[in-house]
């Protein structure tokens, strides 16, 4: 029997490899994910790992400390230069050195432009020469001097390669200082670590006396000490030395739990892309069962002859079950293989696009044993769960009914599919509902598991709705198309649960691209709509990644001639009441000039201590004007009490606002995220824009804009992340052509004596084709329908959901749904390509007389 | 019962027709250079052992196969010097087919499998014709049932009334009885001999059944790929009786 099974593997490499392709590209998507990500933290593990001293001392901040917030700006508490001598004066410790470090500190190339990968950070330090925990330096001098006093800087080598400066030149930086442009002779080239690789960043390194002038006031104070353990000690008997003499705001670690919290912070904000390509995978695979489970039903009905006569010659029914799970399972391993490889090439290709953002990645790929058996199990699994359903309906055939040419599926299995598809639907739409709409924990996980359920309920579905459907989307095929248009409607009618897996592959694909375009369009369209009803200010200044800006820009966007007012929104992250909470600080009154703000209780008159908050949290949260709650900042922890609650507006999004004071008063950094620009009454907008211009035109950080160009620009950020998740569903969609193909493929070879008789009778090989083709766009079409219909489903719930948390306006964007449709007819086209010219090929006679 | 041809027209005829299958060695020749001609508004019959070559003539007659040397006529059209598209047109307007099994497209009613050939060139439907036809094979209660709704007999009429709905120069029989019962068989055959004679529709028949080629104006016997006889006017047991003597000619070789 196995014998048996692989030869007629063997004797069909073409249907293998086209079922089997699904396998790989999930596969390819699976391994790709893991294999980057794993290059990402053997990456960044490289560049931490070791980076730091002995000991670390540093201020004591609440919460996690978490890199890849923007608004996370650090704190201003500073270690004064009197604790470094303590430390540095205790029995375990060597050498005690004080750092300095600005991470918005951005370089300027030659042509005024800002170095860093958007979103990377611009690191500015001061020299010094202490080692890390290895005793290696961190900082190594390759080209000329080490900066030695006021005006002198040194670059890494990544950042003054592509600078276009030579040593001598003044070097033009950005600043959140109070003098936002600064500039420096380069006096020398420094390497970090032993790649050199910052991922992204930059860094610029000063003598510690000109770093403290320039990004600590001029105090002799340090943000930081690395401290060296004297010979014989150990990190952790420095460290509880060094606590013991420690004021309460500051924290002394060791160097290796520095060095793994920053690491596993950037590989945390990089997670989320292993997550999002997860996702995908899962999506492909999906979709690829679809692709499998037709395969092989078609495969099975074809070859029931073939395994009735197994079955009259004394096979058992799980012999012939076994066979067909044994030729599931070969092209799984063959599937899972090629997908493996295909993922390194995926990786290496993510690789290669992050390189070219800046973000790179030093060293090899990185394949862990775990990678691969992930893979294999998934991939083989997959299959054979896809092949299993096919394989008991092959054991069925009684010997007997395998002479008969047509194998229908009995009434019952169909109300059987009724019965389950529509439970499975409903179950799944109550998880989507709850997950929604329900204050559950695991809403997520609920909403993923209820969309799931209700694409295997739709597909089971499909052939009793694929009925109705395709008379619409066929019928009118014999009108315009004569009896090649009525061959193509009744042959994508003949067999509904085979016409209805196919479109089912399609319409998952169809389903998410259209949920997402609704978000997308809804996200636009609240955007839009709070700017114009919300925003009275005519001009917005912000920096393009949401990055903090100095006060100074404010000061001299206020001089510009016709600007009446300019209101700043600061951002930061705090623990309230232990969570961890987005902060937002501004004047309420200034603001409500700029854009609405109505309080329904209390007063907007806000003084330090005291916070607004948004009405619907104000109630989920039980809070009344007078409570108090617990804020943490990295230099304060107090209450704070509750002076107003505002009207929710899409803008503000109903979090808690404090005062700006409140924020310096907890040692955040006094930076800018946003300016709202007010012109004055009469005042000429067209030269106030140019003004502004003007007034920020070297600082490349930050861009004016006015309402629409603001608009465009969300609309823009919207749209990129549109695309891209467009770009990978077109791999479902893909995978989604293949089993439109491959059912084409198979069905022509099924009706070949057909396809002879009607080539006998006069049908030309242009006609057959048509004909092919039009089976197919109804297939396709079918797919988009029944797609852009859950898929209208699934994007207003979503949108309806996340209504109260800034999405309310709903929009559906219907040009762009017909395009899916129209192009799902064009997908149908080209699908049917190759299964057309295969049947035009057909030697007419041999065709016919096929048994 | 001698019926006098009512045309001396020739409906098809082939010259030195050869087809050879396989290369060198294993070359196997399926007609050694046959001549005969198909006179119009005849019923003619094909017969002959399993691998004489029947069923290539009639392949080659009808553009379903190419051969290998000599010329093939339909009416005054020369098949050899066709491509596809104009072998695809001439089937379609010049010739009909019955064949053994399998003549009906199953997603189609068997009116719709009648008025296929018309269909496909996008011709119009002669309605006087169309009833006679239907009328003639007594399927009218019939045309809106798919084929699976129809028995064997029933399927092999529609498949006859397609053949002849758009009136072609010649319709080739392959063996159209072969997968029914003698009642059925009795019907298709009783239809396609009134074809010839009330239509005057010309038929050529592959069949190695003798009664139904008693059915025929003229038997054609192959053997070896050589018309090695005709009859004219047969009955089944004259085909019979010639057949026996093939068959012992065969055993002997």
């Amino acid at each position: 029997m196995i014998r048996a099974t692989l030869k007629s593997l063997a004797a069909r490499k073409l249907r293998l490899a086209m079922s089997a392709f699904a396998i790989v590209l999930g596969v390819a998507f699976v391994a790709g994910s893991y294999v980057f990500t794993d290059t990402i933290d053997r990456t960044f593990d490289d560049i931490f790992g070791g980076l730091s001293s002995d000991v670390v001392v540093r201020p004591d901040l609440p919460g996690e400390t978490d890199l890849f917030t923007g608004f996370a700006t650090g704190t201003t508490t500073t270690i004064p230069a009197g604790l470094v001598d303590d430390v540095s004066a205790l029995p375990g410790v060597e050498r005690a050195d004080g750092e300095i470090e600005d991470q918005s500190f951005f370089v300027l190339d030659t042509d005024g432009d800002v170095m860093t990968t958007q979103g990377a950070p611009g690191i500015a330090v001061n020299w010094h020469d202490g080692p890390n925990a290895e005793g290696d330096p961190v900082l190594q001098l390759v080209d000329g001097e080490l900066p030695a006093g006021p005006g002198q800087v040194a670059l890494d080598d990544r950042t003054f390669e592509n600078s276009g400066y030579q040593i001598g030149d003044e070097v033009q930086f950005v600043s959140t200082g109070d003098e936002p442009r600064v500039s420096a002779e380069l006096v020398g080239v420094v390497q970090f670590g032993e790649s050199g690789s910052l991922a992204g960043a930059s860094l610029s390194v000063f003598e510690t006396r000109y770093a403290q002038e320039l990004f600590l006031g001029g105090d002799d104070a340090f943000n930081r000490i690395s401290v060296t353990a004297s010979e014989g000690s150990s990190a952790e008997q420095v460290r509880d030395e060094i606590s013991a003499i420690l004021p309460g705001d500051f924290e002394a670690l060791t160097g290796a739990d520095v060095d793994e919290e920053t690491a596993s912070a950037i590989e945390e904000g990089l997670g989320f892309f292993n997550t999002f390509l997860l996702v995908f995978a899962a999506i492909a695979l999906f979709v690829g069962v679809f692709l499998i489970l037709n395969t092989f039903s078609i495969l099975v009905a074809q070859r029931s002859q073939e395994m009735a006569l197994y079955r009259a010659l004394g096979a058992g029914r799980r012999q012939v079950t076994r066979s067909v799970l044994l030729e599931a399972f070969v092209v799984g391993v063959v599937g899972s293989t090629l997908g493996l490889l295909l993922g390194l090439g995926v990786a290496q290709l993510l690789k290669t696009v992050f390189g070219a953002f800046g973000l790179e990645l030093a060293g090899g790929l990185v394949l862990q044993p775990r990678t691969v058996v992930i893979s294999y199990v998934v991939g083989i699994v997959v299959t054979m769960i896809a092949a299993y359903v096919p394989a008991r309906r092959a054991s069925k055939v009684p010997p007997i009914a395998a002479m008969r040419d047509d194998i229908v599926s009995t009434e019952s299995s169909r109300r059987v599919h009724l019965y389950v598809g529509g439970a499975l639907t409903l179950a799944g739409a109550a998880a989507m509902a709850v997950g929604l709409f329900a204050d559950v924990s695991d809403a997520a996980l609920l909403v993923g598991a209820g969309i799931f359920a209700v694409f295997i309920g739709v597909a089971l579905l499909a052939p009793v709705l694929a009925v109705p459907v395709l008379r619409v989307v066929a019928g009118w095929y014999p009108k315009a198309f004569g009896t090649v248009g009525r061959l193509a409607r009744e042959n994508a009618l003949r067999n509904p649960r085979r016409t209805a897996a196919t479109a089912s592959a399609l319409m998952i694909g169809m389903a998410l691209v259209t949920a997402i375009s609704i978000v997308g369009a809804s996200a636009n369209a609240t955007v839009d709509k709070a700017l114009d009803d919300g925003v009275r200010a005519q001009f917005v200044v912000s920096n393009a990644v949401g990055q903090p800006f100095s006060p100074a820009i404010a000061e001299q966007v206020s001089q510009v001639d016709g600007v009446d007012d300019v209101v700043s929104v600061r951002m930061s992250g705090g623990l309230v009441d232990g969570d961890q909470t987005f902060l937002q600080a501004f004047d309420p009154v200034a603001y409500s000039q700029a854009a609405d703000l109505e309080m329904v209780e209390g007063t907007d008159e806000l003084g330090p201590g005291q916070f607004l908050i948004g009405e619907d949290q104000a109630e989920s949260k039980g809070l009344s004007v007078g409570d108090t709650v617990r804020l943490q900042l990295p230099g304060s922890d107090g209450e704070i009490e509750l002076a107003g609650i505002y009207a929710q507006t899409p803008l503000l999004g109903g979090g808690v606002v404090v005062s700006q004071q409140t924020l310096e008063d907890g040692a955040v950094p006094p930076l800018d995220s946003m300016l709202y620009v007010i012109a004055s009454d009469g005042a000429d907008l067209a030269a106030v824009h140019e003004g502004l211009n003007t007034a920020t035109a070297d600082l490349p950080t930050v861009t004016v804009q006015d309402q629409d160009e603001y608009k465009q620009q969300s609309r823009d950020q919207v749209n990129q992340l549109l695309f891209l998740v467009y770009a990978l569903l077109g791999l479902a969609v893909l995978i989604a052509v293949l089993g439109i193909v491959n059912t084409l493929a198979l069905s022509v070879m099924e009706r070949t004596r057909e396809v002879g008789l009607l080539r006998a009778v006069g049908l030309s090989r242009r006609q057959l084709r048509r004909t092919i083709r039009l089976e197919s766009i109804a297939i396709a079409v079918l797919g988009a329908v029944l797609g852009v219909a859950l898929g209208l489903l699934f994007g207003v719930s979503l949108q309806r959901a996340i209504a109260d948390d800034g999405l309310d306006q709903l929009a559906i964007p219907g040009g762009q749904l017909i395009v899916f449709v129209v192009l799902a007819a064009v997908i149908g086209v080209l699908a049917a390509v190759w299964p057309a010219r295969r049947a035009a090929k057909l030697d007419v006679l041999r065709a016919i007389t096929t048994e | 019962m001698t019926t006098e041809p009512s045309s001396p027209r020739t409906a098809a005829r082939a010259v030195d027709l050869t087809k050879i299958y396989g290369k060198d060695d294993t070359q196997v020749v399926a007609l050694g250079g046959v001549t005969v001609e198909f006179a119009a508004g005849r019923f003619t019959a094909i017969m002959g052992p399993s691998g004489s070559g029947k069923s290539t003539l009639m392949h080659c007659m009808a553009a379903l196969d190419s051969s290998t040397s000599g010329e093939v006529y339909i009416g005054d059209t020369e098949l050899s010097g066709l491509n596809d598209k104009e072998l695809t047109k001439l089937r379609r307007d010049k010739i009909g087919f019955v064949f053994q099994a399998f003549n009906l497209i199953p997603t189609l009613t068997a009116r719709e499998n009648i008025t296929l050939p018309l269909d496909i060139a996008g011709r119009s439907i002669d309605k006087d014709w169309f009833d006679n036809v239907i009328a003639t094979v007594g399927l009218a209660d019939r045309l809106s049932h798919k084929p699976n709704q129809l028995s064997g007999g029933q399927q092999q009429r529609v498949a006859c009334a397609r053949a002849l709905v758009s009136k072609p120069e010649i319709i080739f029989a392959d063996e159209p009885t072969g997968n029914l019962d003698s009642r059925s068989g009795t019907e298709v055959l009783s239809f396609l001999r009134r074809s010839v004679r009330e239509f005057d529709q010309t038929i050529v028949m592959v069949t190695h059944d003798p009664s139904a080629a008693a059915y025929s104006d003229r038997v054609l016997f192959l053997a070896d790929g050589q018309i090695v006889d005709e009859m004219t006017d047969p009955t089944a047991e004259k085909v019979l009786e010639r057949m026996k003597g093939f068959d012992s000619v065969g055993q002997q070789a």
